[in-house]
């Protein structure tokens, strides 16, 4: 719980900044304010906020998956190939590339479960697996929906309007289901305690006859699912995938996220809102980057230099914590 | 007793079990019962079958050959959470909770009071309670298990196994990391238990706990039944019989003369303790005890000492030279040495080989590269020396017993040729025989002018090898006990004056 207090100050102080340095004198406005600004930061919060709890779920069970952003890049191919090629409708079109990734993520979890294979290994393998057989399916074409998938497409594009010039973005409502179900799975269900257990300590749990190796499998199926949802969000978004680069490093962008908001690497440890503020963060400082600099360039060299900050800052705490209480 | 035993059937019974590893029989037609109300205590030396008989009767192996019956009616015990349905429950030696749930949630774990698949937070929290005062632990349900001592952990795992209903409770070696008021207390717990007509198995290496406790011994001896004691036949002498099958000598040292003061510590400070100064000299040829409840600081000075971790103030002499801080490298170039606590964790590398670790500390370079020849020949010396029972220098040091792995890390420490050796718990997870051993080797050590300096919890030890004990509490020296006041209630009476003030 500290650690989300630490991260939800971090990202007030990094929001309160850029508003405040955003100020354009020539409008009189506050560019990070304007509505513009804000619809498209929500959205993007909620579009890597979903991918950030596909990261969560195996790095709960002491796992990782590096193979997020090919699985959304899977999702991104085959979703507007069903709908345009096969002609499908939106609902079975969803439901099968849902499933297609579901499968992969229990793929993941037999051969990490049952075959006792390293999770870096699995899904590093699966990173150049997926996005080199998409790129053979899609024969390195752009596939998107075209003007198929109008009402399919209001869910990464919709806005529920507050008032005239600002709507909520639906993504973002998306990862607020999510968080929301994830958080009650955490902390209320048998499932998500049995799942923090052997994320800590595998053999206890094992003992204490919890099936270890189902659940684990599950955490790799729900981290699959869930990039595969986000993948789809992501093409609905954008109405185009080019398999060579759709997705790609969008894994580092969740695990970074994950682990900024509280998730333990060593596993065991993880709480849902955490999640969200790391994303949230995560979406924040590019856009920092981009009003202040008025260039990308230094983007991903914040970004890693804030996140290193962020953990000297918490390791010396902690420490610091440590003596002082020791007194 | 025959008669009795056909009415009521054991609760648990091994019958001719056989098990096989690749390359090792580990068990060979091993016979094994637990009556109701009974504590049964395994007996035998490191290697000798007692971890396989224990995982076999909680289905955490399954034997090759013969029979575990429950209640008289055979069973097969898939995997330790069918033996736990069945009533068996087994208490690790290395304390296996997981450590960022809380009390309750440990207790529960595996079997959820549920809604659905909703966790009934409050009825588990409430129930938590009932469970935990059944074993004496006075905490909140909602502490986090990572805040508990190793003692009341080890009565967490005990309560968890009367919720589990357990009616056959193995322990293996459940005192090894408690104090001495947590063992007291788990003594009591396992009486009231055995009163309540629990079976219980209690594997342990301290021969005083094992007359203390059982009311029948089982010894086992390279994978095979060595023989059975009743109560009134558990001594000293037959325990450690069925356990080595020969006589140990536990000869006293030869009488000695002290030597040059070689460690000279005065107002050593550390973190944990920065109120509390530590003074001590140690000669040449000597032996000294460190005694003290866990967390007494012990720990604290030997690592302190090293360099391990910061020293705060204070002036350490090693041979006359005085030592600036500068970690476990320079301590030991100027001889002093630690054999730390946990052997796996900081004495170890265990994936590499017995070669590779024996050297680490005093690795020669011939250039940039090792130097092979050196480095070989100290592994084979240090094999032959310690009779280290291993297949030769690259035999990885993770697949030797127990004994074995802390003679390597005695060779290892040797190598450097100290003058000064701090060993911390020098025997814990040791079985008699590598135990005299390894007395043996101290005592040698000392009359070829080695200054020893030791801490163990295991009162019987720091009696029989030091001569003189320094026993701490707080952080400091607190007492130092020499002939006639070195008494086990002396030590006692220092360690815990304040508790009882």
């Amino acid at each position: 719980m500290k650690k989300v207090l630490g991260i939800a100050a971090l990202l007030c102080v990094v929001a309160a900044m850029t508003a405040w340095r955003s100020y354009d004198p020539v409008t009189g406005e506050y560019v990070f304010l304007s509505a513009y600004n804000l619809e498209n930061l929500l959205q993007r919060i909620g579009l890597f906020g979903v991918l950030g709890f596909a990261a969560a779920f195996v790095i709960v069970t002491g796992g990782i998956d590096l193979s997020i952003g090919s699985v959304v890049c899977v999702a991104g191919c085959v979703l507007p190939w069903l709908l345009k090629d096969v002609g499908l409708g939106g609902a079975p079109s969803l439901a099968i590339t849902l499933a297609l990734c579901a499968a992969i993520g229990l793929w993941h979890g037999v051969l990490v479960a049952w075959l006792g294979l390293q999770p870096f290994v699995v899904t590093l393998c699966g990173l150049l697996l997926y996005r080199g057989w998409m790129r053979g399916f899609s024969d390195d074409q752009t596939m998107g929906f075209g003007d198929a998938a109008e009402g399919l497409r209001w869910l990464a594009t919709g806005k529920l309007p507050l008032s005239d010039s600002f709507g909520l973005p639906v993504p973002l409502l998306a990862l607020a289901v999510v968080a929301v179900a994830t958080w009650a799975l955490w902390t209320r269900t048998v499932w998500g305690r049995h799942l923090f257990a052997l994320g800590r300590n595998e053999e206890a749990a094992r003992f204490a006859g919890v099936p270890t190796r189902r659940l684990t499998a599950l955490a790799y199926v729900a981290c699959s699912l869930l990039a595969g949802f986000g993948g789809c969000l992501f093409v609905l978004d954008v109405n185009s995938a080019q398999a060579s680069s759709f997705g790609s490093f969008y894994e580092l962008y969740a695990i970074a996220g994950a682990v900024l908001g509280g998730v333990a690497l060593r596993g065991g440890e993880g709480i849902a809102l955490g999640v969200v503020l790391g994303a949230a963060l995560m979406q924040v400082l590019p856009n920092t980057i981009r009003l202040l600099f008025d260039s990308d360039r230094l983007e991903l060299a914040v970004v890693g230099g804030v996140i290193l900050a962020g953990a000297i800052v918490d390791q010396s705490l902690a420490r610091w914590l440590g003596r002082v209480r020791r007194r | 007793m025959t008669t009795g035993a056909a009415a009521v059937p054991p609760l648990l019974q091994a019958r001719g079990v056989c098990k096989d590893y690749p390359g090792v029989r580990a068990l060979s037609q091993v016979d094994f019962t637990v009556r109701a109300g009974e504590v049964v205590a395994l007996v035998g030396e490191n290697g000798a079958g007692k971890s396989t008989l224990m995982k076999a009767l909680a289905g955490v192996v399954q034997p090759h050959a013969g029979q575990i019956l429950l209640a008289g009616a055979p069973v097969r015990l898939a995997g330790p959470a069918d033996a736990l349905s069945a009533g068996i429950a087994l208490i690790h030696q290395e304390l296996s909770l997981c450590d960022n749930l809380t009390v309750a949630g440990a207790l529960f774990l595996g079997a959820e009071l549920r809604r659905g698949p909703f966790l009934r937070l409050g009825a588990m929290r409430a129930q938590a309670a009932k469970w935990l005062d059944r074993v004496g632990l006075q905490v909140d349900a909602d502490t986090p298990v990572s805040a508990l001592a190793p003692g009341q952990k080890q009565l967490l795992e005990i309560a968890r196994a009367l919720r589990a209903q357990a009616r056959v409770l193995i322990m293996d070696e459940p005192t090894s990391s408690l104090t001495m008021a947590e063992t007291a207390r788990l003594y009591a717990v396992v009486r009231e238990l055995r009163g309540q007509g629990v079976g219980v198995v209690y594997i342990s290496h301290r021969l005083g706990e094992v007359k203390e406790l059982a009311d029948r011994v089982v010894g086992l001896r390279d994978g095979r039944n060595s023989g059975e004691l009743s109560r009134d036949a558990i001594t000293h002498e037959a325990l450690v019989g069925l356990m080595v099958g020969r006589k140990l000598a536990t000869a006293r040292r030869a009488a000695h003369a002290p030597g040059d003061v070689v460690l000279r510590v005065a107002g050593l400070r550390t973190r944990a303790f920065p109120g509390a100064a530590v003074g001590l000299q140690v000669r040449q040829r000597e032996i000294v005890g460190i005694a003290g409840l866990l967390g007494s600081g012990r720990t604290e000075l030997l690592r302190a000492l090293v360099g391990v971790d910061e020293r705060l103030g204070g002036a350490i002499e090693v041979a006359g030279a005085p030592l600036r801080a500068g970690g476990p490298a320079a301590a030991a170039s100027a001889g002093l040495v630690l054999l730390p606590e946990d052997r796996k964790a900081q004495g170890l590398v265990l994936g590499m080989t017995v070669r590779e670790n024996v050297s680490l500390p005093t690795l020669r370079r011939r250039g940039v590269l090792v130097d092979r020849v050196y480095e070989r020949d100290l592994a084979t010396r240090a094999i032959a020396q310690l009779a280290v029972a291993a297949s030769g220098p690259e035999q990885p040091v993770g697949t030797l017993s127990g004994g074995n792995q802390q003679k390597v890390v005695f060779g290892k420490w040797l190598a450097a040729a100290p003058k000064v050796l701090l060993l911390d718990e020098p025997t814990r997870g040791v079985d008699v025989g590598a135990r005299a051993e390894i007395y043996a080797r101290l005592h040698a050590l000392a009359a070829d002018g080695l200054a020893v300096v030791f801490v163990s919890s295991d009162l019987e030890e720091v009696l029989a090898l030091a001569d003189r004990v320094l026993v701490m509490r707080g952080g400091a020296v607190q007492a130092e006990l020499v002939g006639d006041r070195l008494t086990e209630r002396d030590v006692m009476l220092a360690a815990t004056s304040m508790e009882a003030g």
